[in-house]
């Protein structure tokens, strides 16, 4: 089951805006992703460890969601230097492995591992509920709002009903191999999901209609802009001019 | 007669699901005010049906429907139904939408037009009420299956209605939270229709037992002296239920 640990916490960054947190992630993410310079790109990695570090995070649930990412980066090194243009700088057989793409790729891993730990600090630090709410404080359209809260309230529900149809399906000796009888039996597992979700979707809305939903959804949240939000869109706000700083201004 | 102390009347009632013969079929029912009466029947007999019926989830095909002494039409008459009539669906998963339990019990009020301030303080006291103080950030989905009825129960109460109807509360829901439920149905001082299959449990909550045969409403007794063989009352001393003995045969 999904669980939210970012979430519990007592941190000043736990206890900012989360609108603040949702807009500051936002840009922040790209200008992180828009700068090329190393400097800049070594700054916002230090940057974001700073904010997990405030945020006070158990360490390893963080390695664990990083290493995970940085396994998709492997993938990239194993590729991108032996394939990218560029001046060769050694070989290893008959590959030549280009210093153009050894840079792309050492951008892309610095890029990537500093933009998810700005999220692990800033978004995973607010529940879904929250950043919910938050989202639609900031004018963003219902219907994507709430499809957000509405996949995360039911995706447990559906994973249940999805195993509950493969134990029965087991239970009667259905053991997945590569045949036509296999793949069948998936696609009906997967229709019958999906006529259970219509069939949710229907009781859900009626539920909704018998409590006086009326189109219109309601936010408990009341958010309010305090003096400590104050202090760190300015200390944010410092990070990225300093970002920019360093992309544009050649270091001698 | 008179319409005083009536809050739900339901006559002629035909429905049919698409290509299916009538599950209903020319019912009478009446529920009157802080009566507490419990359905029992067969699966596919009906009973949620009528009870959807009545919220105006589910079209009959004729009959009339009336509530708090008038008719009932429009969509805009069951909105105001619902406002008063609560109703707590069988799987408390269909019930509970939110993200968290504070959010779910708040949605009510909100739409009624409540504060977020109010919502949240009325929620809290309903919380408080079912004995689940505390729960208010717990994620929904989360709950075990008896908390979730629970607070299935808080979401639907919150909105302080003039009459519950429960489509088979106990459902799948250990001995605990059984007798919590129904302690705080004996409790309530509002009327309640109960749809349920397990005779212990409607004895214990409610007075009047009636079945769904053959499309109508059927009085079978008083819980008190009924046991669970079902034999018909149709005389004599119920005879305010009159309404809905009308089209036996």
């Amino acid at each position: 089951m999904l669980q939210e640990p970012f979430s519990i916490g007592d941190s000043q960054i736990h206890r900012l805006d989360p609108r603040f947190k949702v807009v500051f992630a936002t840009v922040y993410a790209f200008v992180v992703a828009l700068s090329n310079s190393f400097p800049s790109l070594f700054a916002a990695l230090i940057f974001s460890f700073a904010l997990v570090g405030f945020c006070r995070l158990d360490f390893l649930e963080v390695a664990k969601r990083i290493a995970l990412v940085n396994g998709f980066i492997i993938f990239l090194w194993l590729v991108v230097p032996m394939t990218f243009a560029g001046q060769p700088l050694f070989y290893l057989g008959p590959f030549g492995v280009s210093r153009e793409g050894v840079l792309v790729s050492a951008r892309i891993t610095l890029k990537s591992n500093a933009i998810l730990l700005a999220f692990i600090a800033l978004i995973a630090s607010s529940t879904v509920a929250t950043l919910g709410s938050a989202l639609s404080r900031l004018r963003i359209p219902e219907k994507i709002v709430y499809l957000l809260l509405l996949n995360y309230r039911y995706i447990f529900v559906m994973e249940e009903e999805y195993r509950r149809l493969l134990r029965s399906a087991s239970i009667r000796g259905f053991r997945p191999a590569s045949n036509l009888h296999t793949y069948k039996t998936y696609a009906y597992l997967i229709g019958m999901l999906f006529v259970r979700a219509s069939d949710r979707a229907e009781r859900v809305y009626k539920a909704m209609l018998c409590r006086g939903f009326a189109v219109r959804f309601y936010s408990l949240h009341e958010f309010s802009f305090s003096l400590l939000d104050l202090i760190w869109l300015i200390v944010m706000t410092i990070a990225i001019i300093g970002l920019e700083i360093l992309e544009w201004v050649k270091v001698v | 007669m008179g319409e005083s102390g009536v809050i739900i009347q339901l006559k002629n009632i035909v429905f049919s699901y698409a290509g299916g013969k009538p599950v209903l079929d020319d019912l009478y029912f009446t529920l009157e005010e802080g009566a507490k009466l419990g359905i029992i029947g067969h699966n596919g007999s009906g009973k949620t049906t009528m009870l959807h019926i009545i919220m105006g989830l589910l079209k009959p095909s004729s009959g009339t429907i009336r509530a708090f002494g008038k008719p009932v039409e429009t969509k805009k008459d069951f909105l105001d139904v619902r406002r008063k009539i609560g109703f707590l669906f069988q799987d408390a998963d269909d019930q509970l939408f939110c993200p968290t339990v504070l959010e779910d019990i708040a949605f009510g009020p909100l739409n009624l037009g409540k504060s977020p301030r109010e919502a949240r303080k009325m929620a809290m006291e309903s919380l408080e009420r079912l004995n689940l103080k505390g729960f208010e950030k717990r994620v929904t989905h989360r709950l075990s299956g008896g908390e979730k009825k629970l607070v299935a129960l808080a979401t639907v109460l919150v909105m302080q209605p003039e009459a519950l109807l429960l489509d088979e509360p106990t459902t799948g829901l250990d001995e605990d939270t059984n007798i919590r439920i129904i302690t705080l149905l004996n409790s309530l001082d509002i009327g309640y229709i109960i749809v349920s299959h397990e005779y212990d449990f409607l004895a214990r909550t409610t007075r009047d037992i009636y079945s769904v045969q053959n499309g109508q409403i059927v009085y079978d007794g008083d819980s008190s002296t009924l046991h669970s063989h079902y034999h018909r009352h149709l005389m004599g001393k119920f005879g305010h239920h009159h309404e809905t003995l009308h089209s036996q045969t």
